[in-house]
């Protein structure tokens, strides 16, 4: 596995596609800091890029990756080699290399603006742990999608519609269905819901850090108390963790059946 | 100024005539009690380093307490400690701790009934349940002193500065904390606050109810369950206070129920959850003020008339502005709001397309609290993007015509002097 990984890894690194994505990321960070001179806004102005941007990111590449590499692949799958072995080599590859490209991106920017010297240190790395996140359970996401795809367009059809509905959609009828049974007691059904979308859940991780946990101390005290806590904070780390480990299971399930 | 000329010839007039009673351990006269019964008009009594534990202090002759460092009073959490009950007395440079709490009776380290021409000074009130109680009185001077109690709860605290109908009182450079409010007005005309620091108070830092034409300005005021609540006031002006960190639920910089014709300008509101509630307010103009970075900046309720803002800041807050009635005749002009996306184009630092500080989520929030979890979600930010385009939701007329490009304070005054 650790071989394919690290052909994978290499690969990606050696394509244009993960420059251009660090460089992005380092052009992102200079300017924000540059702009604002401010380390504490820039974070969270930071937070509505990464939590809409890292997920499409990571959704095209995955699936881009998949029907790119499928040759090499199949070529790999005809030798004695374990199937989850190679795919999961291939899923970290990515995942990584993704990762590495938005941590350095972001980090080195920050760190020579004095991110050391700021208070938002913790702000910062929480964002950056939870870009990771999504990196990791966007790109599983879009090899599950690729996987039970033939057909390229089709993949990249599926890819897209689901960044589009957990980024977008979702949200909206979320907010319909807030506004619609606004004479219930509504809480705790938004806890839950804010659980079933990984980018939900980001963002909310992260407010919670910045403006939102005030706000909504004014409102509900359920919000409050689960998110307030450190055990709000476990528990939303630990549903982005099942967020990564369940399309990973099924990617190993579908694997196992599939004829290639 | 024309008390302060009566004060300064009654110690002139005493610095002649006046003999000095010394209070201490090792003294002729031991407890302050007794020097209090010795004494004449005119006279001062000194209170010498030591621990007097004494209460209910009656003091009912014009006479000055001076406390010589290291003298302190200790009420045993009893009950009240000193009780003036006379006009041209001074205190200063006591330490007064430990008074009891009651749930009928308001105990206090210094109580002031029907007095006038007082100054309270360079105290330190530790521990109390009231701090300064002053009752009907006029002419105070209270200042630079320091109130602390450590009480947990509304009902068991009491306020550090309270003043029951009184008039012309001042009050500054004064630091409170952990009390119920640092500073109480009821039924106060004509005095001011100024240069006091109030914070981490259960209730409100400055608290006004029913008192008419005062003024407060270069406070801070931070960490309170509200900064400044103005409720049933008029003719009030407030400037030059910051107001911050006033941060939780239902937590305010600035609350105004049920006043008229303030004035408030120059303030910096940092960091609150809603940086202003108003409430039934009228005729009030809001000028120069800063806002920054609170949750919302400003929230309008119903019944607010003739609420006029010009040439604000409002800096990176999480929601401008909150608005569930009419526009009624409230307005919005010349503001700088770091959220405008206009442009300039004739150069005259006006922005030349209105800026509607009322989102659509704005508006979803004040009817669905719980929407606020979408706050910052892309969704949120599509939506109010094509509110801004067609409004159909929002108060058509709710607009700043005039929106300024460039922030409208440069550099704030708002530091208190010490």
């Amino acid at each position: 596995m650790l071989k394919i990984l690290k052909y994978s890894f290499y690969d990606l690194m050696r394509s244009r596609w993960s420059y251009v994505y660090f460089l992005f990321y380092l052009l992102l960070g200079f300017v924000l800091l540059f702009l604002n001179n401010d380390v504490d806004k820039a974070v969270i102005t930071l937070m509505n890029i990464i939590i809409v941007l890292t997920p499409l990111i990571g959704t095209i590449f995955g699936v881009m990756y998949y029907y790119n590499s499928k040759e090499f692949t199949e070529l790999l799958l005809a030798q004695p080699i374990n199937r989850s072995k190679i795919f999961m080599g291939q899923y970290l590859g990515i995942s990584i290399s993704l990762t590495l490209s938005l941590v350095l991106g972001l980090g080195i920017p920050f760190v020579l603006y004095g991110l050391f010297k700021s208070t938002a240190i913790f702000n910062f790395s929480l964002l950056l742990v939870v870009g990771a996140f999504l990196n990791f359970i966007f790109v599983a996401l879009s090899y599950n999608i690729a996987l039970s795809t033939e057909n390229k367009i089709k993949g990249f059809g599926y890819a897209i519609l689901m960044w589009l509905f957990l980024a977008v959609i979702y949200d909206g009828i979320f907010l319909i269905s807030l506004v619609v049974f606004n004479s219930y007691p509504l809480d705790k059904f938004s806890l839950a819901a804010t659980m079933f979308n990984p980018i939900d859940l980001s963002r909310i991780l992260i407010l919670l850090k910045l403006d939102i946990s005030a706000l909504l101390g004014y409102t509900g005290a359920v919000f409050r108390k689960f998110f307030g806590t450190n055990f709000g904070m476990l528990i939303s780390m630990g549903v982005l963790v099942l967020w990564v480990i369940l399309p990973v299971l099924r990617m190993n399930f579908k694997l196992r059946k599939k004829d290639f | 100024m024309k008390y302060k000329i009566g004060l300064f010839f009654f110690f002139m007039a005493f610095a002649v005539s006046a003999k000095q009673i010394v209070v201490c351990q090792s003294c002729e006269v031991k407890t302050i009690k007794e020097a209090i019964k010795m004494a004449k008009d005119g006279d001062e009594i000194l209170i010498k380093k030591g621990v007097y534990k004494e209460q209910d202090i009656v003091i009912d002759k014009p006479i000055s307490l001076i406390g010589e460092k290291g003298a302190v009073i200790d009420g045993n959490n009893v009950g009240g400690i000193l009780i003036f009950q006379t006009n041209n007395f001074k205190i200063k440079g006591l330490k007064i701790i430990n008074v009891g709490l009651s749930y009928t009776i308001e105990y206090a380290a210094i109580k002031v009934i029907r007095a006038n021409d007082f100054v309270i000074e360079d105290c330190i009130l530790e521990n109390v349940f009231f701090g300064v109680l002053v009752e009907k009185s006029k002419k105070g001077i209270i200042r630079n002193n320091k109130i602390s109690s450590n009480r947990k709860n509304e009902a068991s605290s009491g306020n550090g500065i309270h003043i029951w109908s009184g008039e012309e009182m001042e009050i500054y450079k004064n630091e409170m904390f952990g009390l119920r409010d640092g500073i109480y007005f009821e039924f106060v005309k004509n005095s001011v606050a100024h240069n006091n620091l109030s914070y981490n108070n259960i209730r409100y830092g400055l608290h006004f109810m029913f008192s008419n034409n005062n003024e407060y300005h270069h406070n801070e005021f931070r960490n309170n369950g509200a900064g400044v609540a103005v409720m049933f006031s008029k003719f009030t002006v407030m400037h030059h206070n910051k107001f911050s960190l006033n941060w939780g639920s239902a937590s305010y910089g600035l609350l105004l129920k049920e006043i008229y014709d303030a004035e408030i300008y120059n303030n910096l509101f940092e960091q609150n959850t809603i940086g202003i509630n108003a409430e039934g307010s009228t005729r009030i103009n809001y000028k120069n003020n800063t806002f920054l970075r609170n949750g919302w900046a400003v929230k309008i309720a119903g019944a607010c008339y003739s609420n006029i803002f010009i040439k604000n800041d409002f800096l990176n807050n999480s929601l401008d502005l909150a608005y569930n009635s009419n526009i009624n005749d409230n307005k919005f002009d010349n503001n700088y709001w770091s959220e405008y996306t206009g442009y300039d184009l004739d150069k005259d630092g006006i922005g030349d397309v209105p800026y509607r500080p009322v989102k659509l989520f704005s508006y979803i929030v004040n009817k669905t609290p719980e929407a606020l979890i979408l706050l910052r979600s892309l969704f949120v930010d599509i939506i109010n993007f094509s509110e801004k385009v067609s409004p159909v939701f929002t108060p058509t007329d709710l607009m700043d015509n005039n929106p300024l490009m460039k922030r409208a304070i440069t550099n704030f005054d708002t530091q208190r002097n010490d």
